[in-house]
């Protein structure tokens, strides 16, 4: 289903981080092209 | 959202085409996380940023909803995400995310 989608991670300091999110979708088939934490609040 | 990720968001849609983008969110509460749908989609709320006016439609998921949930490997969905899982309030991230994408993304998975 993410085949050929290219991502853009914002994580959340308090909620899900930047890094975790893209460790867990390198395991799919999108293709991560940034990743960022930011302090949503 | 920031305005320096807005930027980058702004400039990665127009590089790789708004339909092939996929906004991936980690928001720890749910009216936060529904405005950084709004802002990737309908454009920056509040005017400050480049996304003001611009409106992507971009397709935007919380990485707790099923559709992002269910495409990641088992094991390392457990080790780095299920932690946050049990202490955020679930349904209403996700409702409030899925508000703001229904209303105006124009891209879904």
């Amino acid at each position: 289903m993410l085949e050929g989608k290219k991502v853009a991670i914002l994580g959340d300091r308090d909620g899900i981080p930047g890094p975790a999110i893209e460790e867990a979708l390198k395991t799919t088939e999108a293709e991560i092209v940034f990743t960022t934490t930011e302090c949503f609040v | 959202m920031d305005l320096e990720n807005q930027q980058r968001v702004k400039d990665l849609a127009e590089e790789h085409g708004p339909e092939n983008m996929l906004v991936v969110l980690g928001g720890a509460e749910a009216e936060a996380s529904g405005l950084a749908v709004e802002t990737v989609t309908n454009g920056d709320p509040t005017f400050a940023g480049p996304l003001a006016g611009v409106q992507l439609g971009l397709a935007c998921y919380h990485v707790l909803e099923s559709e992002i949930k269910e495409a990641i490997d088992e094991d390392v969905y457990e080790e780095q995400i299920s932690m946050m899982e049990m202490v955020l309030d679930v349904d209403d991230i996700i409702e409030e995310v899925k508000t703001y994408r229904e209303k105006y993304s124009k891209y879904k998975l």
